[in-house]
């Protein structure tokens, strides 16, 4: 391992060498905006999604705020129309497609493979130019003047009627869809071809699997998306019918290919997540996963059978009831899997060791929010109870649940066990577990009153609602100022982590994994030898030796 | 640059893996760029079914000529372009510039008559938003509108691949020229040529439904 | 303050009833097994803590018994909410032969509600307990959705075609009406209420002055438009004669067959070279123009009603009678 010597005052004290990690090794702005290297592209990723993330969170705080009355007025209607159209949008394509796979799955990836980098290391570094690119349309869309189509864009409104910037705005979620696409492109390519010797499938860890299932998902289901929203931003420059009735085009038509992107979208949003899970669980139980396989070939399940669900967003368009019957029952299917996974997770703790360091109290608040989440999608999936709460704010907890009570936290998760390996650094345990609990708590009192508010019949999208609905939705809000505290206490806690968290070593939870093989945070080449494998993962019961 | 006349990367443990890496890269993007395309596929799909009538009658008045030309000229920069690779792979690194110009320049043909093209089709008045006369065809001139507009982002849409895939092909030949490749170092071409060939397979299904949709007298 | 806030809505049709049950079947049988993973977790978690660091636990081995087990108990009852659920779709997704009728046109930002008898509301909807109403919708603009929380029916209103549903009320009150797909500015602003009178207040509200109901506006429309110039009487003028055409079946002159429902019935209006009839040359101009969604539900009520040796005469010096026979279906 390389070091490099450091200059001493006085030249008493014998010289002291620091190694040569990735963080070190160049210093300078055009050595970080023209890096090459998969571990700093992702820290770039880091920086542009938490960004994002505080903007969408602004979004929905003003909206949060307009709801605490049932006639408020902070806001208008147009631009409260605005606000929760800006939140979809930042949120879902700017912050949860990207996150776990662009941050932790960029980083973590080669290190899981014992690679020294990903397959296309110049291409990397374009997904993630062409994110910020994307990112700057969206955002100059939604800042001048703003968007107020909702993100699902439905046609006609938004090809015909709204006086909104939609096209930038869908500029801009096109150009970001390539970032998703190359970087899908870079993870399969990746897995295939640069697995470390001894390395079979069958011998990857878990995580692995499920960036490259989501990886699938991104290949097949983005293009389409991005074809979609060409053909919208046509009909309204051009005035063709594609999809506006008055011109000979049909609405649902839209909603078939917007769907066939965006129902995958949130298998994108959470397999990475639950990749994360399953490498949390076991370090903290001490135990091999129960199940590697099934929960491997369930990722893949997730993926295939998420292409086929997406009319169950249409349950209430026009759609033919034979349609309807076939899309419950696939919607139904690809809930078995997921269950699957909650089963094998529960069971890896039976008779382990179970500590409650924060990625684990992360993993299990993912356990138990994605599991309720899953089940309110029971009343979903079935024809008879979606009539009533469809787009209604039951809807709304539901994906919320999975997406930030899941996938969020599952991202947290990830990041603070990651932290050590990335940074060098440990944060500090009280105020991490604080703001885990913050975040549990928060998130509860702001997502389930909307269960209870939505079966009552509140629709999505209103800015103003009926009185007798204020209740929960004091609650609610109420629970969205908790959340947000918690959300801004690791900003805070990671960041001084990095100049004052005490050093990490290569592996201080004592996992197993090629990434804690290896130095904190890793040289540039991530290895010094190539390792090689010659074991299953998740082997907790033999000594973990542990690289100084 | 001679220290490392294999180009390996940094990343890959031999040459082997990565050239099969970029081939299986390449494979991986097509795949993506099969789902753009079958998206708008889809859209022309469900009209020409809806709407079998005007897109006959739309598609009847495109210039078949035009189009049967270009599938010739695309086809044979496809053999010009699998020449390249098959010399390349062979060691017969001096015929590959050739080949490899040949079909860039085979490529810019296609661009140039499809220029053409576009222009007769401005003079026929079947430009919706530029050229088009509402009442020449009957009490659906919307759906012949649609029509045309698809036709025009389908052909659009390949040929700024094309002009991708042309710039691509002439760095190639370049590099070429300049005896970058070896028999051992030539994936390059062979990717490049993945991505040409896919250029034309799309063109070849483009042209029977754009132009050969309706009934010619 | 907490008394007044509901927490459950209000169950007031034949829908209502019967989706609770389902509803609560699904939540009783979620809560058990939320119940079951949150006691395991919070059981092995407990009791199984790290005590030393040197613990070391023995590796477990995955049984295929026990992971299809855990597999196929969810899957059955997903089974269940999948028959039951679909069972209640496919019998909401056909009104009853007798359900009143009532016509719906959605537009940026109002509900505008057509009753046969000729009575027209906006934002509101008078109907009587006991009877099925059946609602045929469309939009003038872009997508809304008619969602009646208190009788759980939801069905989006469309642009360009009718969508229907239906609804049994089984108490009087007001209940809400919220549109609840997104339509723009005023979209939150889009609701109103249903209201269901018993027998006697309805009859009340009926009585209430009209000018004749939907089928006689048509009637009037059809007049002014000059439909019957062709559209007469006898079977061997340049159009079909429109007595008894509803629900029948029309032979068009490609060979294939079609039912004459309100769909074909608008498209034969506003796109009449669509479907031609055979025996009959394509020469109906298109009407999309002259008339507006409401104005096409009006003629379409005339046609539902026309009966034999009622079409209009070319010219009528008087009034129309006012005939009892096209002003049925009022509600008894």
């Amino acid at each position: 391992m390389s070091t490099v010597a450091v200059a001493t005052p006085q030249g008493e004290s014998p010289p002291v060498t620091r190694p040569v990690n990735y963080l070190n090794v160049h210093f300078g702005v055009r050595s970080w905006l023209l890096t090459t290297d998969h571990k700093r592209i992702a820290i770039l990723y880091l920086i542009s999604i938490t960004l994002m993330f505080f903007l969408g969170g602004a979004a929905i705080t003003v909206v949060r705020l307009q709801l605490l009355t049932p006639d408020n007025n902070l806001v208008d209607a147009d631009t409260y129309n605005k606000l929760f159209t800006m939140h979809g949008i930042i949120m879902v394509f700017f912050f949860m497609v990207p996150s776990i796979p662009a941050v932790l799955g960029n980083f973590l990836l080669p290190m899981m493979l014992g690679a020294k980098d990903l397959a296309f290391p110049k291409l990397n570094l374009l997904s993630w130019y062409i994110y910020i690119l994307g990112g700057t349309f969206t955002l100059w869309a939604v800042l001048s003047g703003g968007v107020d189509s909702g993100w699902t864009f439905y046609t006609p409104y938004s090809s015909k009627a709204s006086h909104t910037n939609i096209i930038p705005a869908a500029v801009g979620v096109f150009i970001v869809g390539f970032s998703s696409i190359l970087t899908g492109l870079n993870f399969i390519v990746t897995t295939h071809m640069m697995r470390a010797p001894g390395q079979t499938w069958f011998r990857l860890p878990l995580m692995v699997w499920s960036l490259y299932a989501t990886s699938i998902i991104f290949l097949l289901g983005t293009p389409v998306l991005a074809i979609t929203l060409t053909l919208v931003a046509i009909e309204r420059i051009f005035q063709v019918g594609v999809f506006d009735p008055a011109l000979g085009g049909d609405p649902v038509l839209f909603q078939h290919m917007f769907w066939f992107y965006s129902h995958p979208a949130v298998y994108i949003m959470v397999l990475p997540a639950m990749g994360v899970v399953s490498e949390v669980v076991p370090c903290f139980s001490r135990k091999n996963i129960y199940g590697y396989k099934f929960i491997a070939f369930s990722s893949l399940g997730i993926a295939v059978l998420g292409f086929l669900v997406w009319s169950h967003h249409m349950f209430v368009a026009g759609i033919s009831v034979y349609e309807a019957f076939l899309f419950s029952f696939l919607s139904f299917m690809v809930a078995v899997p997921s269950a699957i996974k909650v089963f094998n997770w529960t069971a890896t703790l039976y008779k382990g060791s179970v500590a409650f360091a924060t990625p684990m109290l992360f993993a299990f608040g993912f356990i138990g929010l994605f599991t309720i989440g899953g089940l309110t999608g029971m009343f979903l999936a079935s024809l008879g109870t979606d009539v009533h709460v469809h787009d209604t704010y039951f809807v709304i907890a539901h994906f919320h649940f999975i997406m930030v009570g899941g996938a969020v936290m599952a991202y947290m998760g990830g990041l603070h066990f990651w932290w050590p390996k990335m940074t060098g650094r440990m944060y500090p345990e009280f105020w991490s577990r604080l703001a885990a609990m913050i975040i549990f708590v928060g998130f509860i009192l702001t997502f389930l009153p909307q269960f209870v508010v939505g079966n009552l019949g509140m629709p999505r999208r209103y800015y103003q609602y009926a009185p007798e609905f204020q209740v929960l939705n004091v609650m609610s809000s109420a629970g969205a100022s908790i959340l947000a505290v918690g959300y801004v206490l690791p900003l805070v806690y990671l960041l001084w982590s990095l100049g004052y968290g005490k050093k990490a070593g290569a592996n201080p939870w004592l996992a197993t994994g090629l990434e804690w093989q290896t130095a904190s945070p890793p040289p540039p080449d991530n290895f010094a030898v190539t390792p090689v494998v010659t074991e299953a993962p998740y082997q907790y019961s033999k000594e973990v030796a542990v690289v100084s | 640059m001679s220290a490392n006349p294999t180009h390996l990367a940094h990343h890959f443990a031999d040459v082997r893996q990565q050239h099969d890496t970029a081939t299986l890269g390449m494979w991986v993007f097509l795949v993506t760029e099969a789902m753009v395309f079958g998206g708008l596929f889809l859209a022309y799909t469900v009209y020409r079914v809806l709407y079998a009538a005007e897109f006959a009658a739309a598609s009847a008045h495109l210039n078949v000529v035009f189009g049967g030309v270009n599938t010739i000229v695309l086809l044979s920069s496809s053999l010009t372009m699998a020449l390249a690779v098959y010399w390349a792979q062979t060691g017969q690194q001096g015929r590959v510039p050739a080949a490899l110009i040949l079909t860039a320049l085979l490529g810019t043909a296609f661009l140039v008559i499809k220029g053409f093209e576009y222009h007769g089709d401005y003079e026929d008045n079947l430009m919706p938003g530029l050229a088009f006369d509402e009442h020449a065809w009957g009490p659906h001139p919307e759906r012949v509108k649609l029509f045309l507009v698809i036709y025009y982002i389908m052909t659009g849409v390949h040929a700024v691949h094309l002009i991708i895939g042309i710039g691509l092909i002439s760095i190639l030949a370049l590099m070429a020229r300049r005896g970058r490749f070896t028999r051992g170092y030539y994936y390059p071409v062979e990717v490049g040529g993945l991505y040409w060939h896919f250029v034309d397979v799309i063109w070849v299904f483009l042209l029977p439904l754009l132009y050969l949709a309706g009934v010619r007298n | 303050m907490f008394a007044d806030v509901p927490l459950i809505p209000e169950a007031a049709s034949t829908h209502a009833t019967a989706m609770d049950e389902l509803f609560y079947f699904i939540l009783g049988v979620c809560l058990f097994f939320s119940t079951l993973i949150a006691v395991l977790i919070v059981t092995f978690a407990v009791r199984y803590r790290r005590r030393s660091e040197a613990e070391r636990p023995q590796p477990i081995h995955s049984s295929l018994k026990l992971e299809l087990t855990w597999s196929l108990i969810p899957f059955v009852f997903m089974m269940v909410f999948f028959f039951w659920g679909a069972h209640l779709y496919f019998s909401w997704a056909h009104a009853p032969a007798d359900s009143m009728e009532v016509y719906v046109v959605g537009k940026q930002w109002m509900w505008k509600m057509q009753h046969l008898g000729g009575q027209r509301e906006i934002n509101e909807l008078h109907v009587p307990v006991g009877r099925p109403v059946k609602l045929t919708m469309i939009s003038q603009d872009v997508i809304h959705s008619f969602f009646v929380p208190a009788f759980r029916v939801h069905m989006d209103v469309l642009p360009g075609r009718y969508t229907t549903l239906w609804f049994q009320p089984t108490k009087p009150g007001r209940y809400h009406l919220f549109c609840s797909q997104y339509c723009g500015t005023n979209h939150a602003k889009m609701i109103g209420e249903i209201v269901v009178l018993s027998s006697d207040d309805y009859q009340t509200w009926l009585n209430q002055g009209v000018d004749g109901g939907m089928a006689q506006a048509g009637r009037k429309l059809f007049q002014k438009l000059q439909c019957v110039t062709c559209h007469s009487a006898d079977a061997k003028a340049r159009a079909p004669v429109l007595e008894a055409l509803y629900l029948s079946e029309v032979h068009l002159d490609n060979g294939k067959i079609v039912r004459a429902d309100e769909t074909y019935l608008r498209e034969s209006i506003l796109y009449p070279d669509a479907k031609i009839v055979a025996g009959y040359k394509p020469i109906m101009p298109s009407y999309k123009d002259q008339v507006d969604e409401e104005e096409i539900l009006q003629l379409i009520a005339f046609i539902k009603a026309l009966r034999p040796g009622q079409t209009p005469p070319r010219t009528e010096s008087a009034d129309p009678p006012l005939n009892p026979i096209l002003d049925t279906k009022q509600g008894k």
